[in-house]
């Protein structure tokens, strides 16, 4: 008894000190490492890859989605619907983000989906009432959107809820409120559509994209100019 | 070109670029384990652990190796996360609680990463970077070390040795994790996945005012989360977030780092028993496995049957714009047939065919090819009932690798084979039965059941995943999954490692006329066969009032 009770400490410090070696080089050594180089040769990237408009202040990431709402009518109220700025081209739906429940002195963003099923009632209402917005907003006095021309992305949350990116078949469908809204030539904006959009990278990976940050703000410069 | 193509062109680069690392890999990992020489910091690594490298142990003293460093992992895990108040570095955020430390020290030691936390909210640097990614590195030499062990046993006759736990392990550590994850961080961060140490600070809308972020070592964690088969997200979108997975390219990069290891063990397996073949059988099987499911993934998901994804026009709801839904389903599969579970997209809200088949990758036994290590000695096990019923038809004793296949060893198979499908439908039995737990579902009906199935599947399965929206931070689920994943990963491994020790100290049978040859294509259907079989025998009751009612519904 004595004598296993005696092995089982030993071998449980040869565990402990195998666990802190290995933690001193997998847990410091080798972040720190990588940390190092990768401030040195790709700091914006390693930084959070941050974005400025025109006027050279930073309005978030190029990587993170935004929203572009237009001020509650009451601050203060958290029941009260954001209203889309239609000013501006819309991201995807985000239903599934959440905000800080613990460690409450920050006011984080939590990333995340909605996490409802194929057959949930209540994502079967988010989507009927997206699509419903998407068309009558997107609808202008020279432009009908039809419902089956909104695509699919255009009325799902994505899985991080801060997807950047829309596909170019919804940013061309915003193409005319925008230039209504904007009091810019059609023709213009569509123009700003089509020099944002990224196609799939090497011809096969991924899908078509517009980065919506990056549009939004081409647009502002083009409001000024 | 059409999504659709495009999904399989990326499915052909993948396993293209997995076809040319497979041999280079594969050999160099049988030659890390085979080698006698020690390198002098690894020296310095055993004289601060205080073990002889070149001892070889037999297998309860390989076992006990394994469960002290295990024991001692959880334990020093849930220590840190329950002194994270108090620890600098780590941003000011409170400890966690103790179900909730639980729960996430088994889950990292036992390679699972299942998540009751949100990672961006509740774990600083020090937990993150010292804790959960050290564990990400460790688990899965554990993992390689054992699966090593195992192909010893049948490498080796009369002798009970199995090699040595802490040589293994520290060789898997730094000789074929950490130098593929230095380069593979690095291609991330190109691609734009952060890695700083920045505390949160806030950064500039562009609508006026500004949104907090907070830092953190995400490419170097990242890079060990794939790589290892963790899946343990930074952040709680975990690889559809952004700054974790930013482009189609580290989008393929990461799968590509899921698959890697796995595949190229079974040429490590081939060379140490010193027959290829041998190791391209078991790899055609795999294989096999692997991009028949990820094809039925994309045509479920493309056919986008059910109310919602249907009046949507597509299945994109918990999908990245960028990756599209090939990208998604691609990467959907290999998480869910490696013991991985880290996410590009939800799978909640797939298809419910689309759901059901990522919660059946997982109960294959994530053997296709399943978790780095365990991939491999679970289709090993795999292996062993194959050539018993082939013997059982024809009427001999069982042989494979020139080894006997008798009682004994049939009987650790036996048990291998039984402890995670009995941990996975006695606790959703369980859960189901008692009034509380189904308070944490989000979605109610089929779909509702089908997120506590997949829970304790993930978790006995050592896979991580969810259908995310269980909100599983209850101490009823922190707990029963905390001991499913503990019980999943190393009940398995004593019988891995016993059955090793029973065939190392056999003599080796000199292969006849009559033998099964277990490097042909005849073989590979058989074991094929068998592991479909076996597990849809297990689990198609549960599946059908799950995944496939939900599926055939819509």
């Amino acid at each position: 008894m004595n004598t296993s009770v005696k092995n089982t400490t030993r071998l449980l410090g040869a565990g402990l000190r195998a666990l802190l070696v290995l933690s001193v080089i997998c847990g410091v050594v080798y972040p720190l490492t990588v940390t190092g180089v990768a401030q040195a040769f790709f700091r914006a990237k390693a930084n959070g890859s941050e974005i400025s408009d025109g006027n050279g202040d930073t309005v978030g990431s190029s990587l993170i989605g935004q929203t572009y709402n237009l001020p509650k009518r009451n601050p203060d109220d958290p029941q009260e619907a954001a209203q889309p700025d239609l000013r501006w081209f819309q991201p995807r739906p985000s239903n599934g983000l959440g905000s800080n429940s613990v460690n409450q002195r920050y006011a984080l963003i939590l990333s995340g989906a909605t996490n409802r099923s194929a057959d949930n009632a209540e994502l079967v209402t988010w989507v009927t009432e997206a699509k419903a917005a998407v068309v009558a907003d997107n609808s202008t006095p020279s432009y009908t959107v039809r419902p089956e021309d909104v695509p699919a992305e255009a009325v799902t949350s994505s899985g991080s809820g801060l997807d950047p990116d829309i596909s170019p078949a919804y940013a061309r469908l915003q193409v005319h409120r925008v230039a209504e809204r904007n009091n810019l030539p059609v023709r213009q904006v569509a123009e700003l559509v089509t020099e944002h959009t990224e196609g799939r990278t090497l011809g096969f990976m991924g899908e078509p994209r517009v980065n919506v940050l990056e549009l939004n703000i081409a647009l502002r410069d083009v409001r000024k100019g | 070109m059409s999504p659709v193509t495009a999904g399989v062109l990326q499915l052909l680069a993948l396993i293209s670029a997995l076809a040319l690392a497979y041999r280079p890999l594969g050999d160099y990992m049988a030659r890390v384990y085979s080698s006698e020489r020690h390198y002098r910091p690894e020296k310095w690594i055993y004289r601060a652990i205080g073990a002889n490298p070149s001892a070889s142990m037999h297998w309860p003293a390989y076992l006990r190796g394994v469960l002290a460093f295990s024991a001692v992992s959880v334990l020093f895990l849930y220590a840190l996360q329950r002194l994270q108040g108090v620890l600098p570095g780590s941003l000011g955020f409170v400890s966690i609680d103790p179900d909730q430390a639980f729960n996430t020290a088994a889950s990292f030691v036992s390679n699972t990463n299942w998540q009751s936390y949100y990672g961006e909210q509740a774990m600083g640097h020090v937990v993150q970077t010292g804790g959960l990614a050290v564990q990400n590195f460790l688990s899965a030499a554990v993992g390689m070390a054992v699966a090593v062990a195992l192909v010893r046993g049948f490498s080796r006759s009369r002798t009970g040795g199995l090699g040595n736990f802490w040589t293994d392990l520290v060789r898997g550590t730094v000789r074929i994790l950490l130098p593929i994850a230095v380069i593979g961080a690095l291609v991330l961060v190109a691609c734009g996945v952060i890695q700083n140490f920045s505390g949160i600070h806030e950064v500039g809308r562009f609508a006026g005012g500004t949104q907090q972020w907070n830092g953190g070592a995400v490419a170097s964690q990242e890079v060990i989360k794939e790589l290892g088969t963790n899946g343990g997200g930074y952040f709680n979108a975990n690889s559809a977030h952004p700054f974790e997975n930013p482009t189609p390219f580290s989008n393929l990069f990461e799968i590509f780092l899921i698959l890697l290891i796995p595949f190229a063990l079974t040429r490590t397996f081939g060379r140490m028993v010193g027959n290829l073949r041998q190791g391209y059988a078991i790899l055609a099987t795999m294989a096999t496995i692997w991009i028949g499911f990820t094809a039925l993934m994309m045509w479920t998901e493309f056919a986008h049957h059910g109310p919602a994804p249907e009046i949507a026009g597509g299945a994109m709801e918990g999908k990245e714009t960028r990756f599209g839904i090939g990208g998604s389903s691609v990467f959907a599969v290999a998480t869910t047939l490696t013991s991985t579970g880290a996410v590009n997209s939800f799978h909640s809200s797939y298809t419910g065919l689309g759901g059901g088949i990522t919660m059946l990758g997982m109960q294959l036994g994530e053997i296709a090819p399943g978790g780095v290590g365990s991939g491999l000695y679970g289709m090993l096990v795999m292996a062993l009932i194959a050539v018993f019923i082939a013997g059982l038809m024809v009427g001999r004793t069982p042989e494979y690798l020139g080894k006997k296949i008798g009682t004994r060893q049939i009987k650790f198979a036996a048990c291998y084979i039984l402890i995670t499908p009995a941990l996975v439908l006695c606790f959703t039995a369980v859960a189901m039965a008692l009034p509380t737990p189904a308070d944490s579902m989000t979605n109610s009906g089929a779909h509702g059941f089908s997120e506590i199935l997949y829970a304790y599947t993930s978790g006995a399965n050592n896979n991580g995943s969810a259908f995310a929206g269980l909100n599983a931070d209850t101490q009823w689920f922190n707990t029963t999954i905390g001991i499913a994943m503990l019980l999943g990963r190393f009940l398995p491994i004593v019988f891995v490692l016993a059955l090793a020790g029973s065939l190392a100290g056999q003599p080796p049978v000199p292969a006849t006329a009559g033998t099964l040859r277990t490097d042909k294509p005849l073989y590979a259907g058989l074991l094929l066969g068998t592991i479909i079989v076996l597990t849809g025998l297990t689990y198609f009751p549960a599946l059908a009032l799950g995944p496939l009612a939900e599926g055939l519904a819509s």
